[in-house]
């Protein structure tokens, strides 16, 4: 790429994010701040479902944030807080799931996996040790050979 | 042949996984909302200004809440099944017009047609979040009690409107 189109395209970018509203907020308070994006960083955002609702930058996920920051001011637990997204949203919003029947299944899961993948390891050792304890002749064969291998001495 | 047998049965039960994982909509996520009360609000009507709309106004009857916007493209994709819905007269339909500019929404309702009885003006989406609206359009199926019966994300096609909405309303209206 040549210099000054990676000129434009910075100018592009930079400007783009000089005219974002979203960061107005940041300094009216650190601590508010603070707690509401270890809060959103739980949080899925519905939208665009891989991202955190603290890195997320689509609207829903702004208003969402405003929301929570109101909600600290109104001075709301974390929990509380937690609990009005699961009411609207359900509990996919949560990047840690409540244990409950219907997600069992979800925390137990790699547990059963790693019970199974054991499981078939032990058979494996267990029928190898077997495998090596049997001698590899049996009496019986060890004598056949030892007469074929006099057969053949000159 | 017996050592081949067990591979084999891992990869159809992954296959099994995969084809019913890459056909389930990631979108569709289960609302709480269902068989809960409609949330309570009261906003302004688009059309007729200084009068209110609530869910409250609907009590006694079985309704359709359609969020959308002037801004949403999916919105169009399912407006003209809408208008040719709101013909037949079966149940109203009231919109709510999320997050949207009243001249815009106007423009649009005009452009496309309007299929709302009425439309409420949520224009800082604040009661879209008591809804739990993530992807417009959204519809809500609400019973005469004034409970959410259902929830559709995404826009509404000719199947899920014969084979859910319809005669989920038509059980609810008996």
């Amino acid at each position: 790429m040549k210099l000054s189109s990676l000129l434009v395209w910075c100018v592009l970018i930079f400007s783009g994010a000089a005219m974002a509203k979203e960061a107005a907020p940041m300094a009216a308070d650190l601590e508010v701040e603070k707690r509401m994006v270890a809060i959103s960083e739980e949080l899925r955002c519905l939208v665009c479902q891989n991202e955190s609702l603290s890195g997320s930058h689509a609207e829903l996920a702004q208003d969402l944030r405003r929301e929570i920051r109101k909600m600290i001011a109104e001075g709301k637990t974390d929990k509380e807080i937690l609990d009005f997204m699961v009411d609207r949203y359900g509990d996919f919003v949560r990047y840690r799931p409540p244990m409950k029947p219907t997600t069992w299944l979800l925390w137990g899961g790699p547990f059963l996996f790693l019970a199974g993948g054991l499981a078939a390891l032990i058979a494996f050792l267990r029928r190898r040790a077997k495998d090596n304890a049997a001698p590899l002749l049996s009496d019986e064969e060890r004598r056949r050979a030892a007469t074929l291998l006099d057969q053949t001495k000159p | 042949m017996k050592r081949f047998l067990i591979p084999l049965g891992v990869f159809v039960v992954l296959v099994a996984f995969l084809a019913v994982g890459l056909t389930l909509n990631p979108r569709d996520v289960p609302s709480p909302l269902k068989d809960k009360p409609a949330p309570a609000f009261t906003l302004p009507q688009l059309a007729a200004a200084g009068t209110s709309f609530s869910p409250a106004d609907m009590k006694g009857r079985v309704w359709l809440l359609n969020v959308w916007a002037s801004w949403c493209v999916s919105c169009r994709q399912e407006h003209p099944l809408l208008v040719a819905f709101a013909k037949e007269g079966k149940l109203p339909v009231v919109g709510l017009n999320y997050k949207d500019q009243e001249a815009d929404a106007k423009g649009w309702l005009a452009q496309f047609g309007d299929p709302y009885v009425l439309s409420a003006v949520d224009a800082d989406g604040r009661v879209g979040i008591d809804y739990g609206v993530y992807g417009v359009p959204e519809t809500y199926v609400i019973d005469k009690a004034g409970m959410i019966r259902m929830k559709h994300t995404g826009p509404i096609t000719p199947e899920s409107l014969q084979k859910q909405i319809l005669p989920l309303v038509a059980e609810l209206s008996k």
